[in-house]
């Protein structure tokens, strides 16, 4: 194993990881802001990455303005999700159950929407014109819309950073186990934060889907391991934790390319491997402190 | 006769912030004590240290001899210890005999039986109708628990800690939310219990009518500190608790 | 005492009983026969799944889990052993899902609420991967065929009313335990689990107490399935099949200890009547879902038993 492939898979795992990290990101978002756990996350993921191929491969329209137009396909989508549906919800007893069964049913009903206007076939998406050569750093040759994600990625993480730390927005959205009513008696407007919170997170999921699509294949039923990627990611950086989700992220994604390049058959069983070695050894998560016993 | 609580220098700070300023005392069986101060004096966070839902930074607490400091809260109450909560906990679908028979059937290690139906064992459905009659909700026996008046949910939730038969009772504020004619039944009541079943009851109040009326030693709490403990003359005229506390509420 | 013994679900079982038995008399045909066995086997599936959810609040979508493993467990020893180990792959897959269970219930009990339900899904999910990639073992996602049980249980008569004796007994089991001290505890978890350390019970052993026999009558309901299609296929153990058992428990109501079964006959004989798994069935279990969840929380059982209490009433304040 010389230096180079080594080289090679440390920035696939980076471009893995950005992609990790920018849809766990929207569905830690809404969990920890308005205490909704979306479950249909990885449809607008897959939405995202359908809206793209659309927009580019069948109108032909310019990659990174398919990539906008998807993310707000997609936060327009869910904000009608959650202002039609997920709303009559809020309040009741067992919430938490009805939420995680409500979002289900929209992974169905999705997935079978998606199925009927494109097909079951695999669509593709090219990378846009300028990033679909390589680049040369030293002695390594690394595609350059790869290296283009890993960009796009820190620029998101660096922006939402400044947003969550610097305004006020920002700091209500950090301040974790804020309930819908505490907002309430701090004078914010409930219904149309949550409507706005839940577009944006879905709007994050899409714009990864979006971005992941060239890498991969579109297809339906993508959904489903993209929550279980976003989960491991929680578990190996601790819940509720910005940067631990970073970390995990990181993590997770240079496992898996590494995993891809070593034991191609059995790489998506990694993954579940490390989460599993996570909850075996350090539950809360490798990020999050010690807890000592409280009430 | 062995004490069946003591509390020996117990500690406890959150961040910079003593919230237990070294808190030692004895009681001993069929004491029925009250603890005061005012708010945030630390006096649940006391409780929690007693029950092990907190554990101490320093200092030790003895159950009936033994040292439990730090052991798990379910530990600890099934060597005996009873607590009864201040916001209501209890089983609100199930019915009242079934709330206490829960505790009763816990008490004689049979809650855990998978296989007879509930009904046929005896001996804790007895002992549940009992304590129902004791504590005047025998009535209700077959109603749903969230359909009782919020005055009887609270005596329900007694009603629970008795099924366990403790040998020590921990009441957190239990006239708290009520009117003043409620409040003198639940003196009575408890009271009553306390001399039907043979308690050793602690409890934490605000009501001062309750306090002095009923406790026979008065500890009071001030910022984490046991400021005093006597009767309830000697405390009532302490200079120290005066100042800190009583205000104009003592007549 | 005035509390009486009310043997209404038991008579609701015996009823069960004869209205299956009598099945194949009526209607002698193996298409009605394996429908009347489905809904057996999925009855068993959810109302095992429900213990977990409607009466201890543990919402797990990942009890295909353990039915694949009934299923796999048949499955696997037939294939690589032979016809004969039907009964012991049934055995096997008991034992499997138990030791499973335990070990995957320690991990993940520790936490609650949504992390939980993800967590069950992601342990699902793994058994998923490795019985689809590891072709040469388990024959991936071909599955495997020509499952026909040995001796007397290879007739579909005597099999179905095997099924059905397994069914009703295991069925009976969970009735026993849901009418018990510990079932009792399990509903007492679910509404108020800060108090039941104060009755000096862990609320985690009760959790993973019910896990493992939740888990075990899943496995056994796979098992059965195994027999009844006479095949397996790793489609038992994708999550939609954990989501599927969810469904039929709303459906029914998740309330009262038959509600998921009735729910369980519900779809299965909407999916025959629709015909068998149409291009578009997720589109609509999912519309059906959503329906339930906003409109009927309480499950088609349950909200008839909440009109009755309303209706009775309704007549006692008019009729004085």
């Amino acid at each position: 194993m010389d230096l180079s492939f080594i080289l090679v898979q440390l920035v696939s795992g980076l471009t893995m990881a950005t992609l990790l990290f920018l849809v766990a990101s929207g569905l830690t978002l809404i969990f920890g802001v308005g205490n909704v756990f979306n479950f249909a996350h990885g449809s607008f993921y897959m939405l995202g990455a359908y809206f793209a191929f659309q927009t580019v491969t069948a109108l032909q329209i310019n990659f990174w303005i398919g990539l906008v137009i998807a993310s707000l396909g997609a936060g327009l989508l869910g904000m009608c999700a959650e202002f039609l549906f997920l709303r009559r919800i809020y309040g009741r007893a067992e919430e938490g159950g009805f939420q995680i069964l409500l979002t289900y049913s929209f992974i169905l009903v999705i997935d079978d929407i998606v199925k009927f206007v494109w097909g079951t076939e695999y669509k593709s998406l090219l990378r846009p014109a300028g990033l679909r050569g390589s680049v040369e750093l030293g002695s390594i040759t690394l595609p350059s819309f790869n290296v283009a994600i890993i960009v796009i990625g820190l620029l998101v993480v660096v922006v939402a950073w400044l947003i969550l730390s610097r305004t006020r927005p920002g700091r209500i959205a950090r301040a974790t186990a804020l309930d819908r009513e505490m907002l309430s008696a701090m004078g914010v407007n409930v219904p149309l934060t949550m409507t706005l919170v839940f577009g944006i997170a879905t709007a994050l999921g899409g714009f990864a889907g979006a971005l992941a699509a060239p890498l991969r294949t579109v297809t339906p039923g993508a959904g489903i391991e993209v929550i279980i990627d976003s989960l491991i990611v929680v578990v190996i950086g601790g819940m509720g934790n910005f940067w631990g989700a970073w970390f995990g992220a990181l993590i997770l994604g240079e496992v898996m390319a590494f995993a891809v390049a070593i034991v191609p058959e059995w790489a998506s069983v990694v993954s579940y491997v490390v989460m599993v070695l996570t909850l075996i050894f350090k539950p809360e998560g490798l990020f999050a402190p010690r807890q000592t016993r409280t009430v | 006769m062995e004490p069946v609580l003591e509390l020996k220098n117990l500690n406890k700070a959150f961040g910079g912030l003593r919230v237990t300023n070294d808190v030692s005392f004895t009681v001993m069986p069929g004491d029925i004590t009250a603890i005061i101060g005012p708010n945030g004096a630390g006096k649940t966070t006391l409780f929690n240290q007693i029950t092990g839902h907190l554990v101490p930074d320093a200092g030790s607490v003895f159950f009936r001899g033994e040292d439990v400091t730090g052991m798990a809260p379910q530990a600890i109450v099934a060597k005996g210890m009873g607590r009864a909560f201040q916001v209501t906990s209890i089983f609100p679908e199930e019915t009242v005999l079934e709330n206490v028979r829960m505790a009763c059937l816990a008490r004689r290690n049979e809650a855990r039986r998978p296989f007879r139906n509930i009904s046929t064992f005896k001996q804790a459905t007895d002992d549940a109708y009992a304590i129902l009659e004791s504590i005047g909700l025998a009535q209700h026996a077959q109603r749903a628990a969230y359909e009782l008046a919020h005055g009887d949910q609270k005596l329900l939730d007694i009603g629970i800690a008795l099924g366990l038969q403790p040998s020590l009772l921990l009441l957190d504020e239990p006239t708290s939310g009520m009117s003043p004619d409620e409040r003198q039944l639940t003196r009575d009541l408890i009271v009553r219990l306390w001399k039907e079943f043979n308690l050793t009851m602690v409890f934490i109040e605000h009501d001062m009518d309750t306090v002095f009326g009923i406790a026979q030693i008065v500890r009071v709490l001030h910022l984490g500190h046991l400021l005093a403990e006597g009767t309830p003359d000697e405390i009532r005229n302490n200079p120290e608790v005066i100042t800190a506390y009583l205000g104009e509420e003592v007549q | 005492m005035q509390e009486k013994k009310s043997y209404l679900s038991e008579a609701f079982l015996v009823a069960l009983l004869v209205a299956f038995a009598v099945v194949p008399l009526l209607h002698p045909s193996s298409y009605q026969i394996m429908l009347a066995s489905h809904i057996l086997v999925w009855g068993l599936f959810a109302v095992a799944f429900n213990m977990l959810w409607g009466v201890t609040g543990m919402l797990s979508f990942g009890q295909a889990l353990y039915f694949g493993v009934g299923a796999y467990a048949v499955g696997l020893m037939m294939k690589h052993l032979g016809q004969s180990w039907f009964l012991p792959g049934m055995a096997a897959g008991l034992v499997a899902a138990i030791v499973l269970a335990i070990l995957v219930g320690l991990l993940i009990i520790r936490v609650s609420g949504v992390f939980f339900t993800v967590l069950t899904l992601a342990f699902g999910q793994l058994a998923w991967q490795i019985c689809f990639r590891w072709y040469h073992f388990t024959g991936g996602d071909d599955g495997i065929q020509n499952l026909i049980p040995p001796g007397l249980l290879g007739n579909r008569f005597v099999y179905y009313y095997f099924t059905l004796v397994v069914v009703v007994v295991s069925i009976w089991l969970l009735l026993r335990l849901s009418q018990s001290p510990m079932g009792v505890l399990l509903r007492c978890v679910r509404q108020n689990p800060n108090r039941v350390p104060f009755l000096g019970l862990s609320v985690r052993y009760s959790q993973l107490r019910v896990y493992v026999i939740s888990s075990l009558f899943s496995a056994l309901a796979g098992s059965l399935a195994a027999g009844v299609d006479n095949s397996i296929h790793t489609d038992m153990l994708y999550w939609t099949t954990s989501g599927e058992v969810i469904l039929m428990s709303v459906l029914g109501g998740i309330g009262q200890f038959f509600g998921p079964f009735i729910g369980a006959g519900a779809i299965i004989i909407i999916q025959d009547y629709v015909g068998a798994k149409t291009e578009y069935w997720s589109l609509i279990i999912g519309l059906v879902m959503m329906v339930m969840v906003l409109l009927l929380p309480r499950g088609v059982v349950g909200e008839a038993q909440a009109l009755k209490l309303w209706l009775k009433s309704v007549r006692r304040s008019n009729g004085g």
